[in-house]
């Protein structure tokens, strides 16, 4: 099914189920330990011997020896395989910046050089620690604050140049020039990269942690030069991701290369004091934001320029990505900056652009209200746009960004706010108040599905989705029983196979809204199948429901279509070009409240609440976790997340969850999430959008925003740790 | 983990004659730090003795009217013991502040005293450490290196870790006694404040133990009452490491007694700066980190230190 004009009138606005809040379909397996994620999947294949990564100690440089000889005579050793054996290997993906093993050179700290096999996990890690390597070391570059410093000087070509944007800021009657920082991030999903890796008879299959199970399938083909058709990943559980999974990682490259040469099953996870350094980080990033406005508070120029780290033939983080469009203004440049650093690779971290863009713009706007002396919520209405400032003949498809913060505003009480920055106090406490704005585009992706109708009058639907957390178990459920009239109980959803058709994955928030699309696609080929059988020429003209197919004088039981053996249909979702001719983003306001000790700067996030224009809701329970999951991670990003580079050697010398701190519940105080009541007919047949990734656009700006109001300091340098406000807090 | 052989000695003077008896053997306890440093070959002990049947876990009077406090008492256990509470509640408030409660309930006093650092370069094997390996250099202490968290006084040119501990801060102001059994059967006391040694040139000796010596019980003195508060500052609300964390016993008369945490390769106290206490925080912390060799990273810890005292000594 192509969707290749806005959605009319269909049955998802009268739906009985798609919208409605249900729990997690897959919840019971999960609390109860039965859903077994990839480590831990026993049963697969008998015999699984255990693999332990070694890694680079050297951040740049070329491998002269790997001596393995110790490792060979300890207990339980099976098999060992180095990079130098492999050589260099084809890169896996157009996205994987990193090499992720073979050949003598050393491209980043933890880069995997070998792996040890042996029987028991215990005995890989004692054999994999007894392998030495012998190294040439060369000079890095490790410092961003000296490429920020070139490319100052340099004159990049412009992302984009609209009008004439330096004549309209020296013109503007209010201007704005701030630098933003932001320091790199890390995934810290909860479940380690791991894969479990069988040949036979030439084909391999990968039982795996991933995100995007078909990415995965063929970057591993790439890799080991061989038909992707040979290549079988499954993943049907994934403990998280954030980005972290959605390309092929050394776990699954170690564990297909030590399972070959042995010819035996064998398992590897990356453990977790590897990879922060081994995987991939969000770039740290440096930001010039100017801003120019008439009194009013009229943009009239706006240029966001950024600078992030990458490793060679890498993209660097786009934090100018929503700056393009979020704000009106007749004069904009966007410049974009790539420092070639040899750092791990920077990649994709969940809203990669405007998480970090945000985290610096949505502080600007405030620092700009502030300028003007307007109500910064009423400053950010006053510069909507409906139509894409860069082309304005394109207009967003539905953008209700005003409506969240009017209504954000009421809800949190935004009228009796603090006014005067470092002006409430409650004995010891500063207390403030911060809004933000957030916006992450909505891009849609093709997504196959299969669905079996069972003589049971069971559904099955098949697609090789994942469910990275997010809730695509229920949401898939949900939208099969509704255009198949059955009850969410009546349909199992198998997930993350790659024999099941090709899926959106998990990624950039458009795996939700792409997914089930891609399912009700499948579903209405099911539909066509069953009129086909039953002699009507016009599907639409049957209904489904209650586990009936009625219509034409005819009312059977769908259970009975099959009752000569399952029905089984199958079809992918694709997305049209007229969707280009909008801007399909997603929109939120936040609003925070912070209390800041007076004397000593720790910050305490009081109340939180976030206001979302996502497009239709498919599950309000599993969005609002994703919402709040979001809210989480911006109060990490705001206070305390921060991967700390050491400058010299050139790694993250913190790297395990003591060191990288994420928040605790402690940190975390009531959160609201309201949805409003929108539908995005060009966004997808149901009319939804992502959401994944908006609950943490704008969040650590709106906590920034408050602690300023808070404290009357302004910290434009992520994390906002208390030693950045203690210079200019109280001293009583 | 490299091999190791283990055996159960409930006897504290045989498991310490023990002890002294293999090279390289160590005690195990709680386990709570050792076992996450020998998975990283941090430590690599060849032989564990494992004390936790030897009885060393009760709470008990002192004929002072103190209390001694068994090796083996887990802090979850020692956190909450009426007297504790009562009487040297600073004692409880550090110990709650630390780690969480899963670890508090394995954790041990003798193991939190002896617990190693945190340092990011002492945790990766592949960076030089004078701490892990003597004479391989300090990471922590070259050019671009990631220093915030490390000590800013009582440090040397060979290493600027700190001690982890809240509970051994606690203890430091409450002039806590740490008692042992060697490996020829004697016993004796350390005085908290001589226990833990400064680095110098030997950074990898961290304490006044001689090998095979054995913790068998810390003993605090008689009560003296006062305003007893421990104030951990962290970058978030719970389970983390302390930037700067301060003990601190008060008494009406505006006297008392400071000791400040995560600055320093052990609690951190002298009796000048308590003398100083009813002249103020910063008089009191101008005292306790004269001749504080901060790095750019963590010089805040100064400023932070005195605002902390600050804080609690507005408190009522």
């Amino acid at each position: 099914m192509e969707f290749n004009q806005p959605a009319g009138q269909n049955l998802f606005d009268q739906s009985r189920i798609v919208g409605k809040p249900m729990p997690r379909v897959e919840g019971p397996l999960k609390v109860s330990g039965h859903a077994k994620y990839a480590f831990e999947r026993h049963d697969v294949v008998a015999g699984q011997l255990h693999g332990y990564p070694v890694v680079s100690t050297i951040a740049q440089g070329r491998i002269t020896e790997i001596d393995t000889s110790a490792a060979e005579s300890a207990p339980g050793f099976r098999g060992v395989v180095t990079a130098l054996e492999i050589g260099e290997m084809p890169s896996p993906f157009a996205w994987n910046f990193a090499p992720l093993f073979g050949g003598d050179r050393v491209s980043h700290y933890h880069q995997a050089i070998a792996v040890v096999v042996a029987e028991t996990f215990e005995q890989a890690r004692a054999a994999a620690a007894l392998v030495r390597v012998d190294y040439e070391v060369e000079e890095g570059n490790y410092d961003l604050e000296a490429a920020w410093e070139r490319a100052r000087e340099d004159r990049s070509e412009p992302v984009s140049r609209i009008g004439d944007f330096e004549g309209a800021f020296a013109a503007a009657e209010v201007t704005l020039d701030g630098e933003y920082r932001t320091p790199g991030h890390s995934h810290a999903m909860m479940e380690p990269h791991a894969t479990i890796a069988n040949w036979q008879d030439g084909k391999l299959t990968i039982w795996t942690a991933t995100q995007m199970v078909d990415w995965i399938r063929q970057s591993l083909a790439r890799t080991l030069e061989m038909d992707p058709e040979n290549v079988r990943v499954d993943s049907p559980y994934i403990g998280g991701g954030f980005g972290a999974k959605l390309y092929l990682r050394a776990d699954a490259v170690l564990a297909a290369l030590a399972a070959r040469k042995l010819a035996e099953p064998v398992k590897v996870a990356l453990p977790r004091p590897m990879i922060m350094n081994n995987t991939t980080h969000r770039a740290a990033t440096i930001q010039r934001i100017r801003i120019g406005a008439d009194r009013e508070g009229r943009i009239t120029a706006i240029a966001h320029e950024a600078i992030s780290n990458t490793l060679p033939s890498g993209r660097g983080e786009t934090a100018t990505a929503q700056t393009r469009a979020f704000y009106a203004g007749a004069n904009r440049l966007i410049v974009h900056h790539t420092a070639v650093m040899h750092l791990p690779e920077a990649n994709a971290m969940r809203a990669p652009g405007e998480a970090s863009g945000l985290m610096a713009l949505e502080i600007a706007m405030d620092e700009m209200a502030e300028k003007l002396e307007m109500d910064p919520v009423q400053f950010r209405i006053i510069n909507d746009t409906q139509v894409d400032p860069e082309s304005p003949d394109r207009p967003f498809s539905n953008r209700n960004f005003v409506q969240c913060l009017e209504h954000g505003a009421e809800v949190f009480g935004w009228a009796e706010r603090n006014m005067t920055p470092g002006g409430r106090r409650e004995g010891m406490w500063l207390i403030g108040h911060g809004a933000a704005g957030a916006y992450r585009g909505s891009p849609a992706m093709a997504s196959g599905a299969r669905i079996r109708l069972q003589p049971s009058g069971r559904l099955i639907v098949e697609t090789d989705m994942t469910d990275i957390g997010t809730g695509s178990y229920t949401v898939i459920a949900q939208t099969a029983a509704e255009v198949m009239g059955l009850p969410v109980e009546a349909v199992d959803v198998v997930l993350g196979d790659s024999a099941f058709p090709v899926s959106a994955g998990s990624g950039g928030q458009w795996g939700g809204p792409s997914a089930t699309a891609g399912v009700y696609a499948a579903c209405v080929a099911l539909r066509a199948e069953i009129a086909t059988r039953l002699g009507v020429e016009n599907a639409d003209s049957l209904e489904f429901v209650d586990g009936h197919v009625r219509g034409n004088d005819l009312d059977r039981l769908l259970s009975e279509m099959a009752a000569e053996g399952e029905i089984i249909s199958e079809d992918t979702i694709t997305f049209g070009d007229f969707r280009r001719d909008h801007i399909v983003s997603t929109f939120g306001a936040h609003f925070v409240e912070v209390a800041v000790h007076a004397l000593t700067g720790e910050m305490r996030v009081r109340r939180m609440l976030a206001v979302c224009d996502s497009g239709r809701i498919l599950n309000p329970v599993t969005a609002r976790s994703q919402v709040i999951g979001g809210m989480v991670m911006g109060v990490g990003a705001a206070l305390m997340e921060e991967i700390a580079v050491d400058t010299h050697r050139g790694y993250f010398p913190a790297h395990d969850l003591a060191g990288y701190e994420v928040p605790v519940h402690a940190d975390i105080p009531a959160q609201e999430v309201i949805f409003l009541d929108t539908l995005d007919p060009v966004s997808t047949p149901m009319k939804a959008k992502g959401v994944g990734e908006l609950g943490l656009c704008g969040v650590a700006a709106a906590v920034a925003n408050a602690a300023y109001n808070a404290t009357g300091v302004r910290v434009r340098n992520y994390p906002m740790t208390l030693e950045k406000f203690i210079p200019g807090l109280p001293t009583a | 983990m490299r091999e190791f052989s283990y055996e159960r000695i409930a006897d504290p003077a045989a498991a310490a004659a023990r002890a002294a008896e293999v090279e390289g053997a160590k005690f195990i306890a709680g386990g709570t730090n050792l076992l996450d440093l020998m998975k990283l070959e941090i430590e690599t002990p060849v032989h564990l003795i494992d004390v936790n049947g030897s009885g060393l876990d009760k709470i008990t009077e002192t004929p002072e009217g103190g209390l001694r406090i068994g090796a083996l008492v887990r802090n979850t256990t020692l956190s909450a013991h009426a007297r504790v509470r009562r009487d040297y509640p600073v004692l409880t408030r550090a110990l709650v502040a630390g780690a969480s409660g899963q670890l508090r309930n394995k954790a041990t006093t003798a193991g939190n005293l002896l617990q190693r650092t945190r340092c990011p370069y002492f945790y990766d094997t592949a960076q030089a450490c004078n701490k892990r390996v003597p004479g391989s250099g300090c990471s922590a202490l070259t050019e671009g290196a990631f220093s915030r968290q490390l000590g800013i006084i009582g440090t040397s040119d060979a290493c600027i870790a700190t001690h982890p501990s809240d509970m051994a801060v606690g203890l430091r102001t409450l002039d806590a006694v740490v008692e042992t059994i060697t490996p020829t059967g004697m016993t004796r006391t350390i005085h908290l404040e001589e226990f833990h040694h400064l680095p110098g040139d030997t950074p990898d000796q961290e304490n006044a133990l001689m090998p095979g010596e054995m913790i068998t019980a810390v003993t605090l003195p008689a009560p003296i009452g006062g305003q007893q508060v421990y104030h951990k500052v962290r970058d978030r609300a719970s389970y983390a490491f302390a930037l700067v964390s301060v003990a601190l016993i008060r008494q009406p008369d505006g006297s008392g007694r400071v000791a400040l945490g995560g600055v320093a390769p052990k609690p951190w106290r002298s009796a000048a700066a308590d003398a100083e206490l009813p002249n103020g925080a910063a008089a009191v912390v101008a005292q306790l980190l004269d001749g504080a060799r901060p790095t750019e990273e963590n010089t805040f810890k100064i400023a932070l230190a005195e605002r902390t005292l600050a804080a609690l000594l507005a408190e009522d």
